[in-house]
């Protein structure tokens, strides 16, 4: 459990997040954290909540929020992964989520690099982010020429036999942000059920997550706003679900219905614990969390 | 059977038919991929360390280790003897296998025993054994060198630092997973 010194650093940390987006004219919003029907996601387990769910998060309802609309949104509430425990995971943790209309995924990169700098000179702690430069630019490193530098196997071989995952926790995630925050970009379109193909490489989509200290710390993209080739990635997700795990996804319907009025847009999920974490110089989420599952 | 996300600190399990105690665990999924688990397990016979990472639908059998309460009866050169206290059945240990225990082991001393299909592979004694002085210098009263301990023997043959006013013939009791002293037993 959190101690009083730390519960006001993490007020103060969202006092610090929340006027970022307040300066750059971003909307606050809020959606349901329990609703009917959820992106179909093979990996991600979400909590039945009686005949609902809870959410994994609001990234449908708030892309919903934009084809109403809305320009720039953000969002912070609680999300929920089953069967997620360990260091750097939480069944309940903190997302902030944004969404900018008419941008790309280079927008949120650039969003990234400002409001984390503002996070580290917004705080009361002289040491945020220790042995971390945040200036200038930060590094973009390809999934291709990720898997180049440090994979003992290439690419296509670690998809083929299905070992990408393996590899990225083993030999690529401990090396990436250890000086600087890095974006790893550009994964094969075959996972980002939700990201635009790149229109350079249609064999990738224009998706990244930024790094620091070898955690990841945010996933995202630019959207796919193509209603028929997303219904096709959720019919394929919806099969996979099924074959895994025995249950029938719905799909989500309205969401499809409202994304053509979405226009292009890019939006971000950023695990705001593990950004006060890593920002703390911590190195388990149960060092920042007001409650963690151990507490109650 | 245990699945993959049973894995914890400390739980047992049996890999390519040797036991494994979990030492190190963590919870990895990177972004948008699999559920995976990585873990650090000594091997229980060997104590060969194995560093690997399993996914959510990898079973693992248990270690299928059982525990008996033995006596320690005698020894005879290399070869330690002892009898379940349940079944009177003697079984025999090496010097080897007896390790680092041979400092505080006592004639009809009561262990701990683990079994892996039904080979002896750990014993723990008491954490705390009382074993008599034989050897001590005696204490130099004014003795202003600074030093607040010295080095004693005891009836094993262990040799252990002691506050100086510990003497021979004084019982001793002593930590066996550290053997530190702890005090002096009162007769």
């Amino acid at each position: 459990m959190i101690n009083l010194q730390r519960l006001h650093t993490r007020a103060a940390f969202f006092r610090v997040l929340r006027s970022f987006f307040y300066q750059h004219d971003f909307l606050e919003v809020d959606t349901p954290v329990r609703q009917p029907v959820l992106i179909p996601e093979t990996n991600i387990q979400p909590p039945a909540s009686e005949d609902w769910l809870l959410q994994t998060s609001p990234e449908l309802c708030m892309k919903r929020l934009l084809a109403l609309g809305a320009g720039r949104i953000f969002q912070i509430c609680p999300c929920f992964r089953r069967g997620e425990r360990g260091r750097l995971h939480s069944e309940e943790f903190l997302m902030l989520e944004w969404y900018r209309r008419a941008a790309d995924y280079h927008q949120l990169m650039r969003d990234c690099e400002e409001l984390i700098r503002t996070v580290s000179g917004g705080l009361a702690e002289a040491d945020c982010f220790a042995g971390i430069d945040l200036s200038g630019r930060w590094p973009q490193i390809t999934v291709a020429e990720a898997f180049a530098r440090f994979s003992p196997v290439p690419l296509e071989r670690a998809l083929e036999e299905g070992s990408f995952d393996e590899v990225m926790v083993e030999d690529i995630e401990p090396r990436l942000g250890l000086q600087q925050p890095y974006f790893l970009c550009d994964y094969p379109a075959e996972m980002a059920s939700l990201a635009r193909r790149s229109p350079a490489d249609l064999q990738v989509a224009e998706r990244f997550e930024l790094y620091i200290r070898g955690v990841e710390v945010a996933n995202g993209f630019s959207e796919l706003a193509d209603a028929q080739e997303q219904r096709q990635r959720f019919t394929q997700e919806i099969e996979h679900i099924k074959a895994q795990w025995g249950r029938q996804a719905a799909m989500p319907e309205q969401f499809l219905a409202a994304l053509p009025a979405m226009g292009e847009s890019a939006g971000i999920a950023l695990g705001v614990d593990r950004l006060l974490m890593l920002a703390l110089n911590k190195t388990a989420l149960q060092d920042v969390q007001t409650f963690s599952a151990e507490d109650l | 059977m245990y699945n993959a996300s049973d894995l914890r600190k400390g739980l047992k399990v049996q890999i390519d038919g040797a036991p494994y105690i979990v030492i190190d665990f963590e919870f990895s999924k990177p972004g948008k991929g699999q559920a995976l688990y990585r873990c650090k397990m000594r091997n229980m016979i060997t104590g060969n360390q194995l560093v690997q990472t399993y996914r959510s639908n990898d079973k693992f059998d248990e270690a299928g280790l059982e525990e008996s309460t033995m006596q320690y009866l005698y020894n005879q050169g290399d070869e330690f003897h002892f009898m379940n206290t349940e079944t009177f059945e003697q079984i025999m240990l090496t010097t080897e296998q007896i390790g680092d225990n041979i400092h505080f082991l006592l004639d009809n001393m009561e262990v701990e025993m683990l079994f892996f299909n039904d080979q002896a592979i750990d014993i723990s004694l008491p954490t705390f054994v009382d074993l008599a002085v034989t050897q001590a210098d005696p204490w130099v009263k004014g003795d202003t060198s600074g030093t607040d301990t010295k080095p004693v023997t005891v009836e094993t043959g262990f040799e252990l630092q002691v506050p100086p006013f510990v003497e021979e013939g004084d019982r001793v009791q002593i930590d066996t997973r550290t053997g530190a002293y702890v005090t002096r037993v009162k007769e």
